[in-house]
């Protein structure tokens, strides 16, 4: 028993040590068939690492429904496989395996952690895939997206302000809505319509007065976010507008002091809100508020501590103690039982994941398009580095969620909608260049 | 239009064959920018210098990817450095997790004796022994009814196995548990036998430690009790609390007024107060009267005509009363608070934080007079004054107390070292060397003469302190110079009502000092 769970853990780090070298290594190659070779690689791995970590659960608990979970998630991943590359040949094949990937870690520490849980949320990733099977379509087909930035950026608002007066309260903040029995988070589609304002926005123009309005128009929604006390969402709001500010106008003026202005409506927020200086204190000391303040982010060095590099193993570690460990905690969870090599392959997958959003911005033409491969990608990153850099004490924690790794529906179905509208931009942004490429070539 | 068409109607317009070629590049020209301005309307992007729009792209890149690689790096840095010193924590409840898996390790004597160990029966039922009972129960602490001790402050370590990568993935293949790292302690396992002994059937603590390092090398506290039976006595234990509360570390936990050795600060703060101190005269009667309070010498002895060493060294309470009456008492409270009063002290181990209540405009002079003397409100632990005598030894640098030299693993090989670290420099060298000078002088010519056929030089303290329990409590602090390990030896000793430190205390440092420079 222990000689299987031990063999396994190690096997996991070298399945998920070979497929972050290959997802870095995919970008050096322009040759096709050496491209096939290594997506064919990545594939086997997603699988095997999935098999195996499954095998463990299986093999300790001995319950055969993990086994029918076990089946329904292959299924899922092949049906995502065969019909997203068949209906879109010409999609990001690198982004898509990523996104298997972080699934597939994901799905195996939701089980390890709540198999009913992980149950309902294979369930929404598999509907999520669903309903995003038409967004590169969409994405493609109607170009008249880009001009309806206010609409994009006043529904925002709308929805916004709508879950401050109706929502209820999680973890101190009030950002979820139930309908129907069921929690939902608007503020993660917010997210999205967000990213999508400001692109169209920006695309019309860029002077003084413009800026000055759609700046005024994401301060709204910023600012709503503080008064829900969701203080990790404003901050990648606000963090993403700037970035795609400077984009737009390579001003580095507006970079600098969209930051510094950050820095400072920060400093106001310390002063102001007992939650932000109770956060400040637990990442600052938080062995001195271990029983209060301090006890979320200490059981969770304590977990990632006690792992180490190589992990105790799957189910022998205690995540569970840490509050939160599903959503908020993941990282923690995973870095406790597979370990601290594990984990630093998850944070380079983002990265590359990253790298590939910025690369398809690269490839845009249309400033829209551009500018949302560059909203989704700071976005994406910036959660990232919020929701690890919270939980291994690098930040302040703001209760983040880990994208397509955390339970919850709302960040799940949102996040595929990032990825289904940037791969939809990146079979567009390659049309469009290899339609130019052929009319130059025939009126030359 | 075809391009050849327009070629040829060019052609014809122009003639002149020579400037056709020209023509013909520039027209190419002007129809290619046309077509392809063309072609950008038709998809609405505004014309933008090729690649100007990259920049950002680039720069936003870098600056995430850079953080990226510092999170890394923290991540890395966290797990690799200081991860062990935080999951050494009461509050981390994964060592059930842990010990599932690894053979808790030894606690050694710095001589190499197993002091506590974990014996593993053929049927894998594991127990703590402690072969040496009752003798270092408060040093090493016990792992049964809530751990204490080294066995709480090192648990982790004790839980964690450092051999080699190879072999714990083969224990981990193969099932079997891995031993655990090994404490080694700073205890010289003789030292602390005769420092237990010596103590006898009397309540009270013995601390032995190096002056210029910290190092802790014997700790001994009575009443004790045998950490590997507490779960079969622990009731009675318990009951014993109330009276002679043999679970106290007495070394670390227990309070007590200082009593004449309290005259090494008082004295130190009259010499910053009087640049002629050793100009101090003073005629001891017996006594000294003050607003109707009296304070005697011991058995109301005249000690004559005194200066400040004598006064020390025969610890003539009526002239340090006498000194306490003019004291600064707003300096005397800044002085102590910097020798680490009212404050917990920085080691590493269950502590109580000594007092000193003498602040200006609450307490009067006749407070002062008794604080003087080492009475009045002042409690101390026997390990701080070890740590203030220590000071004095090491020409005034305080260094902080230590009881775990390092961790090795089951094949011995170091996997964490200790070292000393500095407190803080507590006076000067000048002032160190002075009532250094008047320590040496109780030894020769004072109330510790016991010690001065010994082979080394003593220098000390006695106290004798008053107490509403019963007799007095019988103290002495001392050092001796270990020429070899350029140190002195700092012992300090409280013995509980039995009466002077001459009598009590001195004895025990003597067997100590006796088996340290045998």
């Amino acid at each position: 028993m222990n000689l299987i769970v031990e063999l396994i853990k190690y096997m996991m780090i070298l399945l998920i040590g070979v497929y972050t070298y290959y997802s870095f290594n995919v970008f050096r190659f322009k040759n096709k068939k050496h491209q096939n070779k290594i997506y064919a690689i990545l594939t086997v791995i997603i699988f095997f690492l999935h098999f195996t970590g499954y095998f463990t659960l299986y093999f300790q608990s001995q319950n055969q429904l993990i086994l029918y979970l076990y089946g329904a998630e292959v299924l899922l991943f092949i049906l995502i496989l065969v019909l997203y590359q068949v209906i879109y040949p010409k999609l990001s094949r690198l982004l898509l395996r990523n996104m298997l990937m972080l699934l597939a870690i994901g799905f195996i520490i939701q089980t390890r952690l709540s198999f009913n849980k992980a149950v309902r949320q294979v369930i929404i990733i598999g509907a999520s895939f669903l309903i995003c099977l038409i967004v590169p379509y969409v994405i493609q087909r109607f170009r008249t997206l880009k001009e309806h930035g206010v609409i994009y950026g006043g529904a925002g608002i709308v929805l916004l302000i709508l879950v401050l007066i109706l929502g209820t309260k999680n973890f101190g903040a009030t950002n979820w809505i139930t309908i129907a029995g069921n929690s939902i988070q608007p503020s993660e589609f917010v997210k999205l319509l967000f990213v999508l304002s400001i692109a169209s926005l920006l695309r019309k123009g860029h002077n003084f007065k413009q800026v000055l309005l759609i700046s005024a128009m994401a301060g709204v929604t910023v600012i709503i976010l503080v008064l829900s006390k969701d203080l990790g969402g404003a901050l990648i709001f606000f963090v993403t507008f700037i970035f795609m500010l400077y984009s737009a106008t390579e001003k580095p003026l507006y970079l600098l002091g969209g930051l510094s202005g950050g820095s400072l409506a920060a400093f106001v927020a310390y002063q102001l809100f007992g939650h932000v200086r109770v956060r400040v204190l637990a990442w600052r000391d938080p062995f001195s508020y271990i029983d209060k303040e301090g006890y979320q982010i200490t059981q969770s060095l304590f977990a990632i501590g006690t792992g180490g590099w190589f992990g105790m193993g799957i189910n022998r570690g205690l995540p569970t103690d840490i509050p939160v460990v599903d959503s908020d905690f993941i990282f923690s969870a995973i870095s406790e039982e597979l370990g601290g090599v594990f984990a630093i392959c998850i944070i380079l997958i983002y990265a590359s994941c990253f790298v590939m959003f910025l690369n398809i911005a690269l490839e845009q033409e249309d400033i829209f398009y551009r500018l949302i491969s560059i909203g989704f990608a700071v976005m994406f990153a910036f959660q990232v580095i919020l929701s690890i850099g919270g939980v291994i004490k690098f930040i302040p924690s703001t209760g983040v969620t880990l994208p397509l790794i955390s339970i919850g529906g709302s960040s799940a179905l949102s996040m595929v909608l990032m990825f289904m509208i940037l791969q939809g931009v990146y079979v567009n942004g390659k049309k469009s260049n290899s339609q130019k490429k052929t009319q130059a070539a025939g009126r030359v | 239009m075809g391009r050849r068409a327009i070629l040829r109607r060019r052609h014809r317009q122009q003639g002149g064959f020579r400037q056709m070629n020209n023509r013909w590049i520039e027209l190419l020209k002007k129809k290619t920018k046309e077509l392809a301005a063309a072609k950008e309307e038709t998809f609405e992007t505004k014309e933008e210098e090729p690649g100007e729009y990259r920049k950002p792209i680039f720069q936003i890149i870098y600056i995430f990817l850079g953080i990226f690689v510092l999170m890394a790096g923290y991540f890395s840095y966290y797990i690799m450095f200081q991860s062990d010193d935080v999951i050494n924590n009461a509050y981390n409840k994964r060592q059930e997790v842990l010990s599932e898996r690894v053979v808790r390790g030894q606690i050694l004597s710095a001589d190499r004796a197993i002091l506590a160990q974990t014996v593993v029966d053929k049927d894998g039922n594991e127990t703590r022994e402690y072969p040496y009972g009752e003798v270092y129960a408060h040093a090493i602490g016990r792992y049964s009814k809530g751990k204490t001790g080294i066995e709480e402050s090192e648990n982790i370590r004790l839980l964690t196995s450092n051999i080699n990568s190879i072999e714990v993935m083969y224990s981990d293949l193969s099932g079997k548990k891995s031993p655990g790292d090994n404490v080694v302690t700073t205890l010289d396992s003789k030292l602390q036998e005769v420092a237990y002994n010596a103590l006898g059937d009397n309540r009270g603590a013995v601390v032995v430690m190096e002056a210029s390092t910290g190092k802790i090398l014997a700790m001994a506290s009575k009443p004790s009790y045998d950490p590997g039976k507490v779960d079969d006595q622990w009731e009675e234990l318990l009951a014993d609390e109330k009276t002679e509360a043999p679970l106290l570390n007495r070394a670390t936990q227990g309070l007590y007024p200082p009593g004449s050795t309290f005259k090494i600060l008082t004295a130190l703060e009259y010499m910053r107060e009087n640049m002629a101190y050793l100009e101090y005269e003073y005629d001891c009667d017996g006594s000294i009267d003050f607003e109707g309070m009296t304070i005697h010498c011991h058995n109301n002895r005249s000690h004559g005509e005194v200066d400040l060493p004598k006064s020390f060294a025969k610890s003539c309470n009526t002239s340090f009363a006498n000194i306490g009456k003019g004291l600064d008492i707003a300096k005397f409270y800044e002085m102590c608070d910097s020798f680490l009063f009212n404050q917990n002290l920085p080691v590493n181990m269950a502590s109580n934080v000594s007092s000193f209540t003498l602040q200006k405009g609450v307490s009067g002079t006749k407070e002062a007079m008794q604080t003087a003397i080492g009475q009045g409100n002042t409690l101390i632990s026997p390990l701080h004054n070890a740590m203030i005598t220590a000071s004095v030894a090491n020409e005034g640098v305080m260094m902080k107390p230590y009881i775990v030299d390092h961790i090795e693993n089951a094949e011995g090989a170091t996997v964490k070292k200790y070292s000393s670290q500095t407190i803080g420099r507590m006076m000067s060298g000048e002032e160190a060397d002075y009532i250094s000078d008047m320590m040496r002088q109780v030894v020769t010519d004072g109330t510790a003469t016991k010690l001065e056929d010994l082979p080394v030089e003593v220098a000390g303290k006695t106290g004798s302190a008053d107490n509403s329990k019963g007799k007095a409590h019988s103290w002495f602090v001392g050092f001796a110079p270990d020429r070899e390990k350029d140190t002195d030896i700092v012992v300090s000793i409280i013995v509980e009502n039995v009466g002077t430190g001459s009598e009590y205390a001195v004895p025990i440092a003597r067997k100590i000092f006796k088996e340290y420079f045998k």
